[in-house]
């Protein structure tokens, strides 16, 4: 039997799901998968195209590649248009006259920005908001512009104005309808986010209808409105709306809505049965949906209706039954969400109101005429119960107690009041994004997942939006509670704590020594997990020498001697080159050494030079030469800052636009010493080519013609992470700032051998909490994190020079308490002009041949 | 009979550190108990790490028991007994130790 041709129309974000799912079925063999992009690129992800304002590429947005297409199979063009459907003959034709038979046709040509019909609408720099290409047109149009218009207060109206305003644009709002967002807030909410976004310096304009772009006297343009009033600005963005993309179907007689709109039934299917629709282009049941979600939902209803039709001829079991239109999401930094029925249509239906104009709150419940069931509600300034809200919504549970408790702001310590996990039924979406329900993570838990990655790898949840991430956390909790994994986070059986609870406890108490905590907090004589775990939080509030009498013993493998063992007990020595610069004066100092030792000689990854296989006893020697030398500890033994990289950077490099090699060097004299609960590692490159890898590293800083971009929590080693944009263009002050906050809050907070990386995926909340906390200061602990910092930088030691200068410290550096002798297991051969320790067969024969001569 | 062959101070051994000991040509990994005087002996080889670095290993309880944590792969070495938790058959040997007037001595058979 030849495969069957579906060939899809659009390759947007509900196309290429369709794709993505289809080729991922097991049927898949049985299919030729052909689509159609007009843009010249595959999907990406629209839903983050902000971002790309932020500094993400669009390879960043990319959902696919053109090598994962070819490997799947599937048959893609790019900047081809179908202009044309045949639907008896089954076929379609391309702007540049392609025809292609199919056996079903799906169309996802999604929407486009509404323009109103205004003169002067279609003049240069009166842009709109929908492709990358729109983007970098905006940006383009922004560089050479001062001042910014957003035609329309909606939802994608205020995310422009925001891009706006980061492109540091004076920056209006200009509304038709009397309120912000009217479509999703009620009068009382679209004030209050209206008041939060004037105080951020966007200038709100509503009841505005504009009647002609004209030229301006101090911008580039006049907007006239029919009141009277004008406006001057150098650049119009319009969003407006949208409008679904129908002109395939009214041209080729599939059945459209009054208002556009691909008219599809349950199945999706259109007025001609092997016809589908899905996605922004369709009308179901007279409404066109806006989002992401309902879109996917489409997708898989028309793959089980494809598949039942072409090869089961089963009933599908799925049917499009319409979806949930609630959102949350931070506009301008606003946090807005809406439920349901927020404006209260509902017949009967009652209201409940809490509004607090000093903190800024604003939060709307509507209830049944019983008062039993939530109906709608909206949230603006605090969103922590949108999770709540919306389950009791969608599952349509009872309200449990007194409703006003929902939205009352809970008084200092008690719990808010929630809705217990459990009390959720199986079917409950968790993740609306990739349609994850209660019982998908309930399986997942069951079959071996037991943190948050384990449950995004296994179910997508939490990957889209992120919205669902706390909601996710609580079912997986609950579920592994439920299996009797005792969700343990003790430290280990001395300590009935988290790393991050101890942190706090030695933080607030003050404690300087182990024994205190043990006595007060803990049981037993401490073990290998919380002697070095504990050492480290010591060393990162107080900063004492790490080999002080009293926290000597705390010190693991490695710190115990200032140096890492080898795998024959010997040891390496990493002194510090900050950077990675270094004189030839100190070059030579290294090589005199290692000759002078016999030391294996190697540069590291982290662009020093290691020097290998010195015994115990002298070590103390061999660092005194490089301390006289001028050198320092490179702490490559600490859970600790190891290496700032760095690339030339503008001193040389002929496209270097920031001095990356003097940054790097800063920074890494300032974090020097600073031990956390994983190693850190940095990287500073001179601009975007990013020669020195920052994307890979905890701390990654790129140079651009404006400044700094930082990146943070990336990782290399054994499952690498790229970094996340965290600030951009910032000055060295702000940087520094940053970085200060991002690491103590690190060290406050997260787990025993726990990298940045890993520990940003646990984080509740995930990036943009974290830029709360540090760049918004939303726990008003910034203050402390800066002067946690600044203790450690002040009371920096060289331990290295502290040791050789403290001749009770050096007994302990000999490998025996009561000889001179060497360790008498020592056995090397050489290789490449250099000594490594013998492999377990050359030493049978080392020892052979020595006995043999004896 | 013992002979008792006195190998350091006690207040050579940080507490709860380790240091070796040279008895007769054998490595003696010995361990001071907290601050006080109590001292354990053991051979200080790693049978898994097939290196003399037992001395330098952290020591802690495991339930009651005193243990050393290799400092090379973390197998845990009971300091009474030289049973190996992880693996019993690569337990290893133990030393008859005493300290007397703050001098620490090892027993040689
Ligand atoms: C020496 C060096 C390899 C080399 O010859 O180049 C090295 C050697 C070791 N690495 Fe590394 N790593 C070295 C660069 C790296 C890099 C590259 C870099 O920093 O740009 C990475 C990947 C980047 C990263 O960490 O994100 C790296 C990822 C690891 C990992 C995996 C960490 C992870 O998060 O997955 C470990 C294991 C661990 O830390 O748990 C590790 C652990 C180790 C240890 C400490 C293993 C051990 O316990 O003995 C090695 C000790 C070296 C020694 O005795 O001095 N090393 N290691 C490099 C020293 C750099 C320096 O100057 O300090
Ligand atoms: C800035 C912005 C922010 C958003 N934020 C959110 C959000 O937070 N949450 C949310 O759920 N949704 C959000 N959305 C909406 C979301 O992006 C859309 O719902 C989603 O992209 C719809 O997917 P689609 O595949 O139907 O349409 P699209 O992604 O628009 O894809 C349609 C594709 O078809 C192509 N096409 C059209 N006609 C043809 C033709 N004849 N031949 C070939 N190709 C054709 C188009 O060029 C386009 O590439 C946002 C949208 C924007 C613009
Ligand atoms: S990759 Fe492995 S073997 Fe190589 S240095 Fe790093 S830890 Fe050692
Ligand atoms: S709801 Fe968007 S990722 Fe789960």
């Amino acid at each position: 039997m030849s495969k069957k041709r579906i060939i899809v129309v659009g390759n947007g974000m509900v196309g290429h799901n369709f794709i993505d799912t289809l080729a991922n079925a097991e049927c898949a063999s049985q299919f030729d998968i052909i689509t159609f992009a007009e843009e010249a690129r595959l999907a990406y992800d629209r839903v983050q195209l902000s971002k790309y304002f932020s500094g993400a590429s669009a390879e960043d947005l990319a959902l696919t590649t053109e090598a994962d297409y070819q490997k799947q199979g599937i048959i893609y063009t790019l900047n081809e248009k179908v202009v044309a459907i045949d639907s008896h003959a089954k076929t379609v034709t391309t702007a540049s006259g392609r025809v292609e038979g199919y056996d079903k046709l799906v169309l996802a040509t999604g929407s486009f920005p509404f323009v109103p019909p205004i003169p002067g609408k279609d003049q240069d720099h009166c842009l709109v908001y929908r492709t990358i290409e729109d983007l970098e047109a905006i940006s383009a149009s922004a560089a050479v512009s001062k001042t910014g218009v957003v035609v329309g207060g909606g939802l994608l109206g205020l995310e422009a104005a925001n891009a706006l305003k980061q492109a540091g644009l004076e920056t209006h709002v200009v509304e038709f309808a009397p309120r912000l967002m009217a479509v999703q807030l009620d009068e009382g909410g679209g004030k209050l986010l209206r008041r939060k976004i004037e105080e951020l310096g966007v200038s709100v304009h509503t009841e505005k209808a504009t009647t002609e772009i004209v030229a301006g006297e101090e911008c580039r343009y006049r907007m006239n409105f029919a009141d009277g009033s004008f406006l001057e600005t150098d650049m119009i963005l319009f969003s407006a709306g949208i409008r679904p993309q129908d002109e395939l179907a009214r041209q080729f007689g599939l059945d459209v809505g009054e208002r556009g709109g691909i008219v599809i039934n349950d199945y999706c299917q259109t007025s001609e049965a092997d016809i589908y629709a899905i996605g922004e282009c369709a009308l179901w049941d007279n409404k066109i949906y806006g989002l992401v979600a309902p879109g996917y939902q489409m997708a898989k209803v028309a793959i089980e209706h494809i598949v039942s039709s072409l090869l089961t001829h089963e009933e599908p079991a799925a049917s499009f039954q319409g979806a949930d239109m609630s959102t949350k999401l931070k506009l301008l930094g606003v946090d807005v969400a809406s439920i349901g029925d927020a404006h209260g249509h509902t017949a009967g239906s009652q209201s409940y109101v809490f509004n607090d104009d000093v903190e800024q709150v604003y939060k709307r419940l509507i209830v049944s005429a019983d008062g039993k069931k939530l109906v709608g509600a909206v949230l603006v300034g605090d969103v922590e119960a949108y999770g709540t809200l919306l389950q009791l919504k969608l599952n349509d549970m009872d309200i449990p107690g007194n409703p006003a408790n929902l939205i009352l702001p809970v008084s200092d310590g008690s719990e808010p009041v929630g809705l217990g996990v459990s009390a959720l039924p199986e079917t409950a979406q968790i993740c609306s994004c990739y349609d994850v329900s209660k019982g998908d993570i309930a399986n997942a838990v069951q079959g071996g997942c037991c943190s948050m990655g384990d449950i995004k790898d296994a179910t997508k949840a939490s990957t889209g939006c992120g919205g669902c991430a706390a909601l996710v956390k609580q079912v997986m909790d609950a579920e592994l509670t439920a299996l009797g994994v005792e969700v343990n986070n003790n430290l280990c059986e001395h300590f009935a704590f988290t790393r991050a609870e101890l942190a706090d406890i030695v933080r607030v108490k003050g404690y300087t020594t182990f024994s205190e905590l043990l006595e007060n907090h803990g049981s037993g004589h401490g073990c290998e997990i919380c002697k070095p775990t504990i050492g480290s939080i010591l060393a990162s509030f107080n900063n004492e020498y790490v080999l002080k009498d009293e926290l000597i013993s705390l010190q693991d493998t490695n710190d115990i001697f200032l140096g890492n063992m080898q795998k024959d007990g010997t040891y390496s020595i990493v002194p510090r080159i900050a950077g990675g610069e270094i004189t030839p004066e100190k070059l030579i100092v290294l090589g005199e050494v290692a000759k002078e030792y016999d030391l294996y000689t190697k540069i590291t990854g982290g662009q020093r030079i290691d020097l290998f296989g010195a015994q115990l006893h002298q070590l103390p020697d061999i660092w005194k030469k490089l301390v006289d030398a001028g050198f320092e500890t490179g702490h490559a033994y600490g859970k600790s800052l190891r290496t700032v990289k760095s690339c030339v950077g503008s001193t040389w490099c002929r496209y270097g636009v920031l001095d990356s090699v003097s940054m790097a060097i800063a920074l890494e004299n300032r974090y020097k010493g600073l031990r956390a609960p994983h190693k850190i590692k940095f990287a500073v490159s001179g601009c975007t080519r990013e020669c020195a890898e920052a994307q890979g590293k905890d701390i990654g800083v790129i140079a651009t013609e404006n400044g700094w971009n930082l990146y943070v929590c990336g990782n290399g080693g054994m499952r690498p992470r790229h970094a996340d944009l965290f600030a951009t263009d910032l000055d060295d002050e702000t940087l520094v700032k940053y970085i200060d906050r991002v690491l103590m809050f690190y060290v406050r907070t997260a787990d025993r051998l726990q990298r940045t990386s890993v520990w940003m995926e646990n984080l509740e909340g995930g990036l943009d909490y974290l830029k709360d906390v540090v760049i918004n200061d939303k726990l008003g602990i910034c203050d402390e994190l800066e002067a946690g910092m600044t203790k450690v930088v002040d009371t920096y030691q060289c331990e290295w020079k502290t040791t050789i200068e403290t001749p009770e410290k050096l007994k302990r550096f000999s490998h025996y308490i009561n000889a001179t002798d060497e360790d008498n297991n020592l056995l090397y051969v050489r290789e490449r002009g250099q000594r490594r320790p013998a492999t377990e067969q050359e030493r049978i024969e080392l020892v052979n041949l020595e006995t043999a001569a004896d | 009979m013992t002979t008792w062959i006195s190998v350091c101070n006690l207040s050579d051994i940080d507490p709860d550190t380790g240091v070796c000991a040279l008895l007769n040509g054998e490595q003696v990994a010995l361990f001071r108990w907290g601050n006080s005087d109590t001292v354990y002996a053991i051979n200080n080889f790693d049978p898994f790490g097939k290196a003399n670095v037992l001395s330098r290993g952290l020591i802690g309880s495991v339930g009651e028991r005193p243990v050393v944590a290799s400092p090379l792969y973390k197998q845990h070495f009971d300091l009474s007994t030289g049973e190996c938790l992880e693996d019993t058959e690569k337990s290893i040997k133990v030393y008859p130790v005493r300290v007397e007037a703050g001098v620490v001595a090892l027993g040689a058979a």
